[in-house]
């Protein structure tokens, strides 16, 4: 138990530094680095959740594809490499306010209900005698077998739409 | 201090989407704003599984496992379109992009 | 009929409206109609009066009183047939009286009653009071209804010759349709009010037939005249009327009127000033001095209404409205037993004040015109000595030669299209022998000629007012007729003689007219020699069942009509005599002066005195000139003068002034209201609106981000407010 909350921590503490780190810096390639460290928190945190399949796919999908294609994205739009950009733009303040205020009120609505509710000691979101990916792809294929096929076809159309749109005009 | 809270996730959550919030309204480059959207959906992948873990209920992690595949399906066509936008005006600034003035 | 007598009046009045809405189109242009609806009325008018006749000789007992009288008439038939007097008295009365058919006829007339026939209806009800309409069917109306359907059925059959293509042909007959049914209304009204709205109208028709010829003002003014002198003389109804009302306890009917009057229910001093101001009325509308100007103007109208209206009937609705409450004026202005009264100076002085206006006129009409309001002054007169049945005989007669003289001077203005005697006429009896005839029968009949009619009517005005009255009886109005007499023949022999003999000085071609004006002169003449033999003098007529007929039949003879002081005249030879005299010496003088060019010719150019006198009665004793430039003028100009200061000063400064103030608030309104509050409105709003927009604008900054923390916002908003209060 010391052992999780010392862990959490100290990996909460590393996010939040490279989340702000994200959206503060100026250089792009480094906001995009911090965002890595911030995934690589993400998945660490879905371990101490138990759910290591997850977590897995986290960094398999998010920091594997998904900032290799921003990567990609600063890469090809960038016009002019190194050189500093600003940080914000003009109406950076409307965003601060936003989000203080969005942090009061979930703050508050959080702390106000779920107090000290603790998480389960033997929190497995695992049947006993299946790990956790079974237990997924169980779940996946029948429970939720049209959100997956959804989800399917969602990314074919993505697939096809970034094609599309992304093409040299003829 | 021996257990973990639940509420240490949440507000774990709550501020990574605040800071996601920020970002997205305060920076100029496209492609940082679509950061911090990931930002953004990954606050929310973490509230899912904790009370997915809270309920011991698979539910969490399936949903979770969802959002992560939409968030891929929607970088890849929001890069597609930062491209698209680049070609076009030569600039990703998002300040000069206001063709829906007025 | 009797009790439906009430239809007559309704005929023409349909016809009226029928005419009126379809004459235009109808074949005759309404004139058929207006024919046979007075032809209908006519023949209904006499089936009422042979109705009547049964009636009067044997009237249905009405009440006790009937059967009181009836009851002395009874016990001596009854003696007669053997029974006890005094023991069936009492049962004969009941029995006779419910049998109603017994009473001896041939008892004496004084001693039976007739009742009239009532029907009345309530018109409308207001603040508690009957108003009613109904009719009154007794002698005199019996008697008038016959006059007047009968003249009006001649002038129609007349007027479809004499106004044939005339711009309101149309109208002319339905108008004389109106007339001849609010005259039958007249006659019998039931009620002092139905009296007063029927004597309206007639002065109504009067003045729109007068006015036929409107386009020429002098027609205009004439018909105004007429009927403005009408109202000042109505002023008089008025009051009468009202004083009546209060005065009899508040009732309009004429029976009750007259039956309170004369059993002394009514306050002397209250009929006195009832009879004063319905003297007013005769006064007008019978053309009685004063206020008789407007009769002689009314010639201005076509001569077939001056027949009608102006001489067979509508003036002597005056005359029948004495008649009518005759109890009223007999206890008012005592009639019976003194010896001058208010009616009877007004009919002398009528009398001889007209005879004396138609000796300088030189068109045919108005001598006719005035001779008319002569004779009316020998009706009132007679009226005013006592001589009830003198007046209505007297009026019976007048009615058929007047109407015919009249229709003869139509006739000759038909043929030479001019009413001026001595410039258009003359000699004229070579080519009109049939109007010639007429006209000379009638003018006999009008001075009085054995056996005309006029000799027996006025005959027994002159007996009456030499006969009746108390204290030596009203001898001094006897003398009055005589010389009216005297005057009449007169200057009726030169109207004859300058219309009928002599060169003619005309330029014309005048023939005889059309049988549609002969015919009705005819009718009339004969009616003229015949018409006396209604009432032949006891002395004189062939017996009992002959004599006295119009007396018989039309004298009312029941409780509102005075019998205590009421006397008939006797036939007197010397009085007869001594009229026929006086005419024959009038035809004399007047043939002297004129035939054989006799007398005094042109004394008016020598004598001064002789020319004021022509003066005088040229201008009509300068009464013309007194209502006119005098009484009105005196009015007129200060009236005027403070009308049109009131016009300049008053209206004209209130309008001005208005129109400033409204100037000087519109002034106000623009600079202060609109400009600054209405304006400063509009633009602090369009203003408002610019700078709200301008601020508002910078929300469609077309920045996605911008877009982004609205949202993002309103959310934390939105949740900020559910979690603080949900």
């Amino acid at each position: 138990m010391v052992a999780e909350n010392v862990f959490f921590y100290a990996i909460a503490a590393v996010m939040v530094a490279a989340s702000v780190v994200v959206v503060t810096n100026r250089n792009v390639v480094r906001s995009a680095l911090a965002l890595i460290v911030v995934f690589a928190g993400v998945a660490a945190q879905f371990i101490l959740l138990a759910a290591e399949f997850v977590a897995v796919t986290q960094v398999l999908v998010y920091i594997g594809a998904i900032m290799v294609l921003m990567l990609f994205g600063i890469m090809l739009t960038r016009s002019r490499i190194g050189r500093d950009e600003q940080m914000t733009n003009s109406h950076w303040w409307a965003g601060v306010v936003t989000a203080a205020l969005l942090a009061g009120v979930m703050g508050y609505a959080l702390i106000e209900n779920f107090g000290d509710d603790p998480l389960p000691n033997d929190r497995q979101i695992a049947t006993v005698d299946g790990s956790n990916t079974s237990t997924i792809g169980d779940a996946i294929f029948s429970q939720f077998l049209i959100p997956f096929e959804a989800i399917s076809v969602l990314l074919l159309a993505a697939l096809i739409g970034a094609i599309v749109i992304a093409r040299k005009d003829r | 201090m021996d257990e973990l809270l639940l509420n240490q996730f949440l507000l774990l959550g709550a501020i990574l989407f605040c800071t996601g919030v920020y970002g997205v309204i305060a920076r100029k480059n496209t492609v940082l704003v679509l950061m911090s959207i990931e930002l953004i959906l990954n606050a929310v992948n973490i509230n899912l599984l904790a009370f997915g873990a809270m309920g011991n209920d698979i539910t969490g992690a399936v949903f979770a496992l969802f959002v992560i595949a939409v968030a891929a399906a929607e970088v890849g066509v929001g890069l597609a379109m930062v491209l698209i936008i680049y070609r076009n005006r030569s600039s990703v600034d998002l300040d000069e992009i206001d063709s829906m003035r007025g | 009929m009797l009790d439906n007598a009430w239809i007559i009046p309704l005929v023409p009045a349909a016809s009226f409206f029928l005419i009126l809405f379809f004459g235009k189109r109808l074949p005759r242009k309404g004139s058929e109609v207006g024919i046979a609806a007075v032809a209908v009325a006519f023949v209904l008018a006499i089936a009422t009066n042979v109705q009547w006749f049964d009636h009067v000789e044997d009237p249905p007992a009405a009440h006790e009183a009937t059967a009181e009288e009836a009851g002395e008439g009874t016990g001596h038939a009854l003696g007669g047939e053997g029974e006890l007097a005094e023991a069936t008295t009492a049962g004969g009365v009941e029995g006779t009286g419910g049998q109603g058919g017994e009473v001896a006829a041939a008892a004496e007339e004084e001693e039976h009653e007739v009742p009239p026939v009532q029907r009345t209806w309530t018109w409308f009800e207001i603040g508690g009071v009957d108003v009613e309409a109904g009719m009154l069917l007794d002698g005199p109306a019996a008697m008038m209804l016959v006059v007047v359907t009968l003249v009006s059925l001649l002038v129609h059959v007349y007027s479809t010759d004499y106004v044939h293509g005339d711009r309101r042909y149309t109208h002319f007959f339905a108008f004389l349709s109106l007339f001849t049914a609010s005259m039958l209304g007249l006659v019998m009204s039931t009620s002092t009010l139905q009296l007063l709205v029927c004597w309206e109208l007639v002065g109504l028709c009067s003045f729109a037939l007068i006015g036929h010829w409107w386009e020429e003002k002098a027609n205009s003014d004439a018909a105004l005249k007429a009927f403005i002198t009408n109202r000042v003389g109505d002023v008089g109804l008025i009051v009468g009327v009202i004083t009546l009302y209060f005065a009899a306890g508040q009732t309009f009917d004429i029976v009750d009127i007259n039956s309170q009057a004369l059993s002394g229910d009514i306050s002397h001093l209250a009929l006195l000033v009832a009879s004063c101001s319905l003297v007013a009325a005769v006064m007008s509308k019978s053309g009685q001095f004063i206020l008789h100007t407007w009769l002689p103007d009314a010639m201005a109208g076509p001569t077939p209404v001056s027949a009608l209206i102006h001489a067979a009937t509508m003036v002597v609705a005056g005359v029948y409205m004495v008649g009518r409450l005759y109890g009223v004026f007999f206890e008012g202005l005592s009639i019976g037993v003194s010896s001058v009264n208010l009616l009877a100076v007004v009919g002398a002085v009528t009398v001889l004040g007209g005879a004396g206006l138609a000796f300088v006129q030189n068109d045919i009409k108005k001598v006719l015109a005035y001779s008319t309001v002569s004779q009316l002054g020998y009706m009132v007169m007679a009226l005013g000595v006592g001589a009830w049945t003198a007046a209505f005989f007297h009026l019976f007669t007048h009615a058929f030669f007047k109407a015919c003289l009249f229709l003869g001077a139509g006739s000759v203005s038909h043929a030479v299209h001019s009413f001026d005697m001595r410039k258009d006429m003359g000699g004229l009896r070579r080519w009109m022998p049939h109007t010639y005839r007429t006209f000379l029968i009638a003018t006999g009949a009008l001075v009085g000629i054995f056996p005309l009619a006029g000799f027996w009517s006025k005959d027994e005005i002159l007996a009456g007012a030499s006969q009746l009255g108390g204290g030596g009886g009203y001898t001094a109005f006897m003398v009055v007729g005589i010389v009216g007499a005297l005057m009449t023949a007169a200057y009726m022999t030169r109207v004859v003689y300058l219309t009928f003999f002599g060169e003619y000085r005309g330029h014309g071609h005048p023939h005889e007219s059309g049988p549609r004006l002969t015919v009705p002169l005819w009718v009339l003449a004969v009616l003229g020699v015949t018409a006396g033999f209604a009432n032949l003098p006891a002395a004189v007529g062939p017996g009992d069942g002959l004599d006295l007929r119009f007396e018989h039949f039309y004298e009312p003879k029941a409780p509102y009509f005075p019998t205590a002081n009421f006397s008939h005249p006797e036939f007197s030879p010397g009085i007869a005599v001594t009229a026929t005299i006086v005419a024959v010496l009038g035809i004399g003088v007047a043939y002297l002066w004129y035939w054989r060019g006799l007398g005094p010719h042109g004394i008016t150019q020598r004598n001064r005195l002789a020319r004021v006198g022509r003066q005088v009665l040229e201008n009509k004793y300068y009464l013309d000139w007194l209502y006119t430039d005098v009484i009105v003028g005196a009015v007129k100009g200060p009236v005027a003068r403070a009308a049109y200061w009131v016009n300049q000063h008053v209206i004209d400064g209130v309008v001005n002034g208005a129109g400033r103030g409204a100037t000087a608030v519109g002034r106000f309104v623009y600079t202060r209201i609109d400009q600054q509050v209405v304006d400063g409105a509009i633009t602090g709003s369009a203003a408002a609106a610019n700078s709200s927009g301008q601020v508002f604008r910078q929300l469609t900054s077309g920045k996605v981000q911008q877009y982004g923390a609205l949202l993002f916002g309103a959310a934390a908003l939105f949740a900020g407010v559910i979690i603080i209060f949900v």
